[in-house]
């Protein structure tokens, strides 16, 4: 079976600036894996990378074996909340529903199909109530709630996420917990950038340690350890999460 | 038709042109872009008209497109090879374009059709004179017939890529990832927009246009949170600012395309005042309305605190208020007027008491206030 995402030799650079050197990496099907690395590690730039989002110097992506481009389909991705301008003119459904534009096809309309899918991905994320709520007027949970509503929509068998337990209150976090839970439960693969050295153990089955380069990539137990933490932070901080 | 009519419904459809495609430069925070490439197409135009051996529309809208499209990728490479702002390319990149067209124009084609006053002001009073002529035939005034167009233009082009366009403006990344290119996407809006400012150039000129595209979108983003509203309303806008600073530009003979500017400008003061989200008139209401709810908070939050005390005679007297917590008795009468409307506070004699309803509220902020995280 081939593992939902393979990396072989990635490198990105910024202006010769290596922001990530040489990765290799398998994340195998039905796993939840957290990326955990210091601030500038490179995290979101990885999962970018491997979605063509950033320009790669080197290396190699296959989701599912096969490059990026021909598995579109398959694979949803979750951006930081803070990377759009949430003070656009639409609603929490309308932003849903974005995510069926690469399956509605041009020159045509959200039907009826569509609103009822994406209202379902929004009832999943307890936001059903929210429907027709201008964007801004949302708290940033519940942002974050719309964007996960949106990825759900697109019946991935990828999900890709960066950073979507940065500043969200309790229950967005249980309902984020709850919908990863899920997708392994049916089979599917979700790769989430994670800044909590704390709750990572609990929320996930495997981690990758990164900082610019790749210091660990296991299951969990075996491989979020002190010594290998420390590798990645630098003692302080290993200390701490201690 | 008159020659007022014929000027009026000519600015009626060119602003309504910039209007729609300005709804997304607005979105997209692209003003500064915006005012770029309607100055930039002027070289495209007069490389059109030596082509072309003298005015020609579609050969116009052809050079003024590449000329826009050529400014915005020079921006572009600018801006990642210098690493300059993009501010600061657009700064370099547009005047140099403008320049190369207005040496060009009053060194050898001074007095001609296109001269440096009609580049600067535009030509919208004109606009009756020039008849649209095809063997032989008289088709209406050239103006109509490129006001309707660039209407036409921007109206297909906003249905046929309207899903494309929003979602390239509102969240790029998730585009790519759903397949929808945002850089073609880019520059296709580009060169509409491009194309569009010959309108807006041919009518009120280079200094002007980039009020046309802006002000109706940006004043109809102030009024509405749903882009098609928003899109109509930019129209709307646009339309009422086109008759509006024609009717009074004959009334006080002033420039028709100055007027217009005027009149824009006084619309999106008037959506800047009544926004219902942003305004400064919801702003202040909402800001007074907070104060006046906090100040009731502090009261019945001071009151839960001394109730049943030995101080609670002395500590919940109105005196009490002005003296120890140093309010002016103009704040401790709104604070109690606040109090007493929500029906949180009694008055018992001198002293304030709290109802059973005031105490829970108190009760309720105090809690919140302590577990409220930093």
């Amino acid at each position: 079976m081939n593992p939902a995402v393979t990396v072989r030799d990635l490198t990105v650079a910024y202006r010769e600036e290596p922001v990530l050197w040489d990765i290799d990496l398998d994340v195998p099907e039905g796993t939840l894996t957290a990326i955990i690395g210091p601030n500038g590690a490179g995290k979101s730039t990885l999962v970018k990378a491997m979605l063509g989002l950033v320009h790669s110097s080197s290396g190699m992506v296959r989701i599912y074996g096969r490059p990026y481009d021909q598995v579109r389909q398959r694979v949803a991705y979750v951006p930081q909340r803070g990377e759009v301008d949430w003070d656009f003119p639409t609603d929490a459904l309308d932003v849903v529903l974005m995510g069926l534009y690469g399956q509605i096809g041009w020159l045509k309309r959200a039907g009826k199909k569509h609103r009822k899918k994406a209202m379902e991905c929004l009832d999943q994320v307890g936001m059903a109530d929210f429907a027709h709520r201008q964007i801004s007027q949302l708290s940033g949970g519940q942002q974050q709630r719309v964007f996960l509503a949106r990825a759900l929509a697109q019946d991935a068998d990828l999900y890709v996420m960066d950073e979507p337990f940065a500043g969200v209150d309790a229950v967005t976090e249980t309902a984020i917990v709850k919908i990863l839970h899920e997708l392994r439960s049916q089979g599917r693969t979700a790769l989430v950038v994670h800044h909590d050295l704390d709750t990572a153990p609990e929320y996930f089955d495997r981690v990758v340690l990164l900082n610019v380069r790749l210091i660990a990539d296991g299951v969990m137990s075996e491989t979020f350890t002190t010594e290998k933490i420390r590798a990645a932070y630098g003692s302080r901080v290993a200390a701490i999460a201690q | 038709m008159s020659s007022g009519a014929i000027v009026a419904l000519t600015a009626v459809l060119i602003a309504a042109s910039c209007a729609l495609c300005g709804v997304f430069l607005v979105l997209r925070r692209m003003a500064m872009m915006a005012d770029a490439v309607t100055h930039a197409v002027l070289p495209g135009l007069v490389g059109a008209y030596v082509l072309a051996n003298g005015p020609n529309l579609l050969a116009g809208l052809v050079g003024a497109a590449a000329a826009g499209l050529l400014t915005v990728w020079l921006v572009e490479v600018l801006t990642r090879s210098r690493g300059l702002k993009e501010d600061s390319a657009i700064g370099l990149v547009f005047p140099a374009m403008f320049a190369i067209g207005v040496v060009v124009v009053s060194k050898w084609y001074s007095g001609e059709h296109i001269d440096t006053d009609s580049i600067l002001f535009g030509q919208l009073e004109f606009s009756w004179l020039d008849h649209f002529m095809f063997q032989g035939r008289d088709l209406g005034p050239t103006s109509f017939w490129m006001g309707g167009g660039l209407l036409l233009l921007n109206t297909i082009f906003l249905a046929v890529f309207y899903k494309e366009l929003k979602i390239t403006t509102f969240d790029p990344q998730e585009a790519e990832c759903l397949g929808i290119k945002p850089r073609p996407m880019h520059y296709a809006l580009m060169a509409v927009v491009a194309m569009t400012a010959v309108g807006a150039f041919s009518a009120v000129g280079a200094v002007l246009s980039v009020a046309l595209i802006v002000i109706p979108a940006a004043a109809a983003l102030l009024l509405t949170s749903r882009l098609p509203l928003a899109i109509l309303g930019s129209v709307g806008i646009a339309a009422i600012g086109s008759l509006g600073g024609h009717a009074s530009a004959l009334k006080f003979d002033v420039s028709i395309a100055g007027m217009i500017t005027v009149i824009l400008g006084l619309v999106f003061l008037l959506a800047a005042l009544i926004s219902p989200r942003k305004g400064l008139v919801a702003q202040f209401f909402r800001r007074r309305t907070q104060s006046r709810r906090f100040a009731a908070e502090m009261l019945v939050v001071h009151l839960l605190t001394h109730e049943g005390t030995a101080e609670e005679p002395i500590e919940s007297a109105y005196v009490h208020l002005l003296d120890e917590l140093e309010w002016s008795p103009k704040y401790a009468a709104l604070a109690t007027r606040e109090a007493r409307g929500r029906g949180a506070i009694l008055m018992v004699g001198d002293n304030f008491r709290l109802t059973a309803s005031g105490r829970e509220w108190a009760r309720d902020l105090a809690e919140q206030k302590r577990f409220m995280p930093a």
